[in-house]
């Protein structure tokens, strides 16, 4: 390898270098900090516009001023037609039960890709992922037609099966990657100690694999939390979701776009989401890129 | 994995299976009982899958040869149902509406006269939005790759565009994107920006590009971190300028990243709906080809059946060229583990 002669190269460079001012780190940090800007002004710019008083929507001032919890007294607000406590509970019932559903199901799936050699592998992957990109409105129709027919538009069911058609393949495909990382040697060891394959998989991968469950369910979550095209067409108003509620939204004034209100309704949506992106920061940016690079 | 052979598992296995010699005919054995377990272990997840997505595929495809009966909206004469060969694939693809003697072009403003529009339009946005995130999704790769202090920070906050839901997102631009709107005030500008069709569908690019940037970037850094640090040291030696190491280093090694993360991408785009369906419902030709399906709901199940047997065509073509032709293999990324 020529790592020798690099670090050579470097050290006779490095007295030269150091007598004129080095701008690569500051160009770096200027680019980092339009990155920041980009990505959180707009997040930024809700928040503030959450607090702020009606009469003061379109006020430019780029920080906190006439702060008001008004806006979401509106969003909670029945008398005007604004269920968004409800609305709550309907995507935390279906994010919740499809992001179950799909782990339950999916867990077995990811198992058998990553870990046990069989024909028609890449087949079987092939079709769950063809499955993940597949267009919401191509399952829309037919489901609409259906669910007429049975009596099931605006139950909860048909929220969730739909739902679950999007999220069961990245739940497979995300687990799968993440399975093929991990230390299945134990595996091999449980089986020595007499274990049976079923045996080993509960009392030995099962506790390993639960980091690796716990982001793909974060992940799952989310997808399902912001769900808006089946959601618009299946859901009634005792089933209607988040996303649907903040695009059809009432205000204070009846004729006016509520913009404060909209986006106070927004904030609370978007603020535990973004609590726990922050946290679980690096296993969700690993969940997210698994298999599509390694 | 080279873990499966010799190991004593697969020998206690021999003896207590069979009483044949071990050898190759037990190692066929095992692979077979290895295979039965995997495709149990498969099962629900196939079968879950078949019902979702399978059943409403066909269904949908049987649906689309079948008339809509009722008034037709473009001549006001009542149709009856029944089977109606490709008339509802004709009837978006020439764009021609009514039946029998009645059958003549769509008249404008119909539905019927809006596919090729709708077809233009999602392409227009699918290479616009893909290209645009394709170079800054790049450079906030090659920023986020390097060391220094408060990376984690950049790190973590690309993740919150990615996390807002789409609809909060359409909201907060059409927010920001009113006449009285703080990107008017900004640039000193007095745009309708959802008003008119070009300031629309750039607000509409503009929003998607902020959300989606974030997850291309991150799927480019992950590429890029595959690339050990000695090909540049020795590159650099080599007298290879930096303009030189991006293309004939970085690029080619991406590639497979990149690849897959343009394909997925792509195929989101080209199924769009929340982000026009909210900012515009669709208005000054920001109709995308899912707006269409769903306004078609109303007027016709079976033509929206075929309309959206279209869309989903399209989108298996364009995933098909890919792989094909492009080499981005998202199975084979995941199947083979590191490339």
């Amino acid at each position: 390898m020529s790592t020798a002669t690099a670090t050579a190269a470097r050290h006779s460079e490095a007295p030269a270098r150091r007598r004129a001012f080095d701008w690569a780190p500051a160009r770096t940090y200027v680019q980092a900090v339009i990155i920041l800007i980009w990505c959180l002004a707009p997040f930024y710019w809700m928040v503030v516009t959450a607090f702020r008083d009606v009469g003061y929507t379109f006020e430019p001032t780029p920080f906190f001023n006439h702060v008001t919890f008004d806006n979401f007294v509106t969003v909670f607000d029945e008398a005007r037609g604004n269920h968004f406590a409800r609305n709550l509970v309907n995507s935390l019932l279906v994010a919740g039960i499809t992001t179950i559903i799909s782990l339950i199901v999916g867990v077995f799936a990811a198992y058998a890709l990553a870990r046990l050699k069989f024909s028609g592998k890449s087949l079987v992957l092939g079709f769950i992922l063809g499955a993940s990109m597949f267009p919401g409105v191509a399952l829309i129709t037919p489901l609409f037609q259906l669910f007429t027919n049975i009596g099931w538009m605006g139950t909860y069911q048909a929220l969730i099966i739909p739902s679950i058609s999007f999220s069961l393949p990245l739940t497979v495909y995300t687990l799968t990657s993440f399975f093929r990382e991990m230390p299945w040697e134990l595996e091999e060891s449980a089986r020595i100690d007499g274990c049976t394959q079923g045996q080993a998989f509960r009392k030995v991968i099962l506790p390993l694999a639960a980091p690796a469950t716990f982001t793909t369910a974060i992940l799952t979550f989310i997808g399902a939390w912001n769900e808006f095209l089946i959601a618009s067409q299946l859901s009634s108003d005792a089933t209607k979701t988040v996303t649907v509620a903040i695009a059809g939204f009432a205000g204070a004034q009846p004729h006016q776009e509520p913009y404060t209100a909209v986006m106070a309704a927004g904030t609370v949506v978007t603020i535990p989401l973004v609590i726990l992106v922050l946290i679980f920061q690096r296993k969700i940016v690993a969940g997210l890129t698994a298999g599509a690079v390694k | 994995m080279s873990t499966e052979a010799p190991t004593p598992t697969s020998a206690k296995e021999t003896l207590a299976g069979t009483h044949h010699m071990p050898g190759k005919e037990s190692a066929d054995r095992r692979q077979v009982t290895q295979g039965r377990w995997a495709y149990t272990l498969l099962t629900p997840t196939l079968v879950l899958l078949g019902v979702v997505i399978l059943y409403p595929i066909i269904n949908a495809i049987i649906m689309s040869f079948q008339k809509d009966a009722g008034l037709d909206p473009a001549t006001g004469f009542f149709t009856e149902g029944g089977f109606t060969g490709l008339d509802n694939y004709t009837h978006w693809l020439l764009q021609q509406c009514g039946s029998g003697p009645a059958l003549g072009p769509c008249p404008p403003g119909t539905l019927g006269a809006q596919f090729w529009d709708a077809m233009g339009t999602t392409f227009f946005f699918t290479i616009v939005t893909v290209a645009m995130e394709t170079v800054l999704g790049f450079w906030m790769a090659v920023i986020m790759a390097r060391a220094f202090r408060g990376r984690a920070l950049v790190r973590a906050s690309v993740l919150v565009p990615w996390a807002i839901p789409t609809a909060v997102t359409a909201k907060l631009f059409f927010f920001m994107f009113a006449f009285e709107g703080i990107v008017n005030k900004i640039f000193g500008t007095q745009i309708l920006w959802t008003g008119s069709e070009w300031p629309a569908k750039w607000a509409i690019i503009i929003s998607d590009v902020w959300k989606t940037t974030p997850f291309m970037a991150l799927l480019i850094l992950a590429g890029l971190q595959l690339i050990p640090d000695e090909v540049y040291e020795a590159a650099k030696v080599d007298g290879a300028s930096a303009w030189q190491r991006f293309t004939q280093i970085t690029l080619p090694l991406v590639k497979p990243a990149l690849m897959v993360a343009i394909l997925f991408r792509t195929l989101d785009v080209l199924r769009m709906y929340d982000l026009p369906a909210i900012m515009t419902g669709g208005a000054n030709n920001t109709t995308t080809l899912s707006i269409l399906v769903v306004q078609q709901i109303r007027q016709g199940l079976n033509n929206a059946s075929a309309l959206s047997t279209i869309t989903f065509l399209v989108i298996f073509l364009v995933a098909f060229i890919f792989v094909r032709f492009l080499g981005a293999n998202a199975v084979d990324a995941a199947t083979t583990g590191k490339k």
